[in-house]
């Protein structure tokens, strides 16, 4: 857990020096240098922020649902702990994704929000995340609050590779990889980065990740206390 | 077969059921009329394009879905019948037959509704492209009935049920609304049948992609 | 009926270790007993002890949290869909269609469970037993509820349960339905087992069995 700690500090404060500091040029000449972007200038270094945080979401999403099953399987309240643990960050980078893309949105793009398909696919998951917890909150008893909230959680996952690979493909988006796109419709975004913008972007995308591991591992522990105290309590 | 059998029959216990109390149906048909008679004054004389009025029908069956699709288990949990299917069916033979159930009270919503549109939208409510508007309603009623299936399961094991079942749906139900819609604003434009088999694909992946995951969790949410 | 008596002989219920929680409290604990075909057994324990929690159990509709419970026919064990074959429930939290008249619910019922496989419908047989053939057409809603008690025996025997459970047995009912019920457990433990949950001294005392639950 250490190394996950102090790999996340790490990664994630280079990626916001580098990230920040590192010059745009029209014609880059040496590695020091980002290639500007005639359209995004400045604001492209954005992407070192946005797609990690999007991409943790996802993450969060899976490793809740995950746990979900596993708690169906085995019965074992403490799955339901990390289940519920995932999704609470799940939720938080999430309104974290939607804000730093509203923003970029509405610099890029003229307004805070288009229903862009991939603006759609995220309300989508904030909306999801909202009916787990409204759900949670109206169960009562503690199993049946693990075991319908994981299948609540494994219904709503089905719907995710819909919103991956179809949604961009059937309406009309700003996104890249959206209908329409000259570079071509798909469910990978096709970034036209230089070697030294993906190399930041990919430790970023590392960085958040564990990040993520971090806090869950953080989350579920305090939860597991709450736990044993309250049992103590009752 | 015999599991076959037992569906069957609790297909026909439901209708039967519902036939005798109509509960689902009498709030449901009242349900379209008012929505329909609401989106009426409020258009007043103005024409919606095809994409709006496509809208409009399926938002008139999602709020009709949602106020009656969720009573199949609900009134089963209420009366204290559910321990009396549990004893007799499988939990299997319990989620097929309220899936047909539900199916069918989706497509006669939609039949409704598309009745009372033409009559009272018959200038410009006209289905073009029959084909496409069929095969829409067909399959986005399976996928409808489907989702809001295993998710009224869940809401009726739920202690305060409330507004649950629309807050528990709209999420789930999103890339179907989406698609038909999609695919009724073809059907109105009278575009070729080809131009929607893209919809079409997407719809039939998510009715079996949701039918075949609910029956995988039925066992779960069915069972205390 | 000679057949089906001989099944019933090598038939046995097995309880092993069973647990229930509920919220973090245990419900019981380690529950174990078994009976095989004309043995009986009498649940026992205050208000709240898990009486009926452990019906539920016994019955398959809620899991335990720990421990088994086998029905098995000459030491094979019967699986799910099985065991809905051998047992039959009288519960006050069994309910029957109320838009349904009492022989409706019967043959519904029966239907589903049966699912088509060649069955000689007994609602006569059952409904006259209990004392409701005359009121076999009225719809359910119309029943008192000891009229209600006496149909959910009805359909509880319906299918000749190798296994009949009675939670709360003669709650609601008059002198003359509690003389059926006598007659009903009378058969019932010639041949298959009887499981009583029960607050009452002598209804337990119609059991060869004790559990007592809550210490």
């Amino acid at each position: 857990m250490k190394f996950v700690k102090y790999g996340s500090i790490l990664l994630i404060t280079f990626v916001a020096v580098v990230g920040v500091a590192v010059p745009m040029s029209a014609t880059p000449q040496s590695w020091l240098e980002f290639p500007l972007n005639p359209m995004l200038q400045q604001k492209a270094r954005n992407i070192f922020f946005h797609v990690p945080v999007a991409w943790t979401t996802v993450v969060a999403f899976l490793v809740g649902t995950y746990y979900g099953y596993r708690y169906l399987k085995t019965k074992n309240i403490d799955y339901d702990i990390r289940s519920v643990s995932a999704a609470g960050l799940g939720l938080l980078f999430c309104t974290l994704a939607t804000v730093t893309g509203a923003i970029w949105a509405k610099f890029d793009w003229g307004s805070f929000w288009n229903w862009d398909p991939r603006q759609t696919s995220i309300f989508v998951l904030l909306l999801i995340y909202g009916a787990y917890f409204a759900l949670r909150s109206a169960v009562e008893t503690e199993e049946k609050r693990g075991t319908l909230s994981a299948v609540y959680s494994i219904i709503a996952g089905i719907t995710v590779p819909f919103f991956i690979f179809v949604m961009p493909r059937l309406m009309a988006g700003l996104h890249p990889g959206s209908k329409g796109d000259p570079d071509g419709a798909g469910p990978v975004v096709q970034f036209t980065m230089s070697g030294n913008m993906f190399v930041v972007f990919f430790l970023a995308l590392i960085g958040f990740t564990l990040l993520f591991i971090w806090l869950l591992s953080l989350r579920v522990r305090t939860a597991r206390l709450e736990y044993a105290q309250s049992i103590h309590r009752s | 077969m015999s599991s076959l059998r037992s569906t069957v029959a609790v297909i026909r216990k439901d209708v039967q059921s519902e036939l005798r109390t109509r509960y689902a149906l009498n709030a449901l048909l009242m349900f379209v009329v008012t929505a329909v008679a609401t989106i009426l004054f409020a258009l007043r004389s103005d024409q919606p394009t095809s994409t709006v009025l496509a809208g409009m029908y399926w938002v008139v069956v999602f709020f009709t879905a949602m106020s009656s699709l969720s009573r199949i288990f609900v009134s089963e949990e209420e009366r204290g019948t559910t321990m009396t299917l549990q004893l007799v069916a499988s939990p299997a033979v319990v989620y097929f037959g309220k899936l047909v159930f539900n199916t069918l009270l989706t497509l006669s919503m939609t039949v409704a509704v598309t009745i009372l549109y033409t009559l009272v939208f018959s200038t410009f409510f006209v289905i073009q492209t029959v084909s496409i508007f069929v095969i829409t309603v067909l399959l986005g009623s399976l996928g409808f009935a489907s989702a809001a299936t295993i998710i009224a399961a869940i809401v009726a094991k739920a202690n305060t049920r409330g507004t649950l079942y629309p807050v528990l749906s709209f999420p789930i139900l999103i890339v179907l609304l989406i698609t038909v819609m999609n695919a009724t604003a073809k059907a109105l434009d009278g575009e070729a049948l080809s131009a929607a088999l893209g919809d079409f694909q997407v719809l039939t992946g998510y009715f079996l992609a949701m039918t075949a995951g609910s029956y995988l969790l039925f066992d779960y949410v069915w069972k205390d | 009926m000679e057949d089906r008596n001989l099944a019933m002989n090598q038939m046995s219920l097995a309880v092993a270790h069973v647990s229930k929680q509920f919220d973090r409290r245990w419900v019981f604990r380690e529950i174990s007993f078994s009976l095989s075909g004309g043995e009986s057994i009498a649940i026992t324990g205050k208000n709240g002890s898990g009486k009926s929690t452990l019906v539920k159990i016994l019955c398959g509709v809620l899991s335990a949290t720990t421990g088994n419970v086998r029905l098995s026919l000459g030491g094979k064990e019967l699986t799910g869909g099985q065991v809905r074959h051998h047992i039959g429930l009288v519960s006050p939290y069994l309910q029957l269609y109320d838009e349904f008249s009492g022989a409706e619910n019967l043959d519904l019922l029966s239907r589903i469970r049966a699912g088509g496989d060649t069955h000689v419908p007994r609602t006569e047989e059952v409904l006259k037993l209990v004392g409701l053939w005359e009121r076999r057409r009225d719809y359910v809603r119309t029943y008192s509820s000891g009229m209600k008690q006496r149909l959910k025996y009805a359909f509880a025997l319906l299918h000749r349960p190798f296994a009949l459970l009675l939670d709360e047995p003669t709650s609601n009912l008059d002198a003359e339905g509690i003389s059926i019920v006598k007659g009903v457990i009378e058969e019932q433990k010639r041949s298959g087992i009887l499981i009583v949950a029960t607050n009452n001294d002598d209804e337990a005392s119609w059991c060869s069995q004790r559990v007592h639950l809550g210490g």
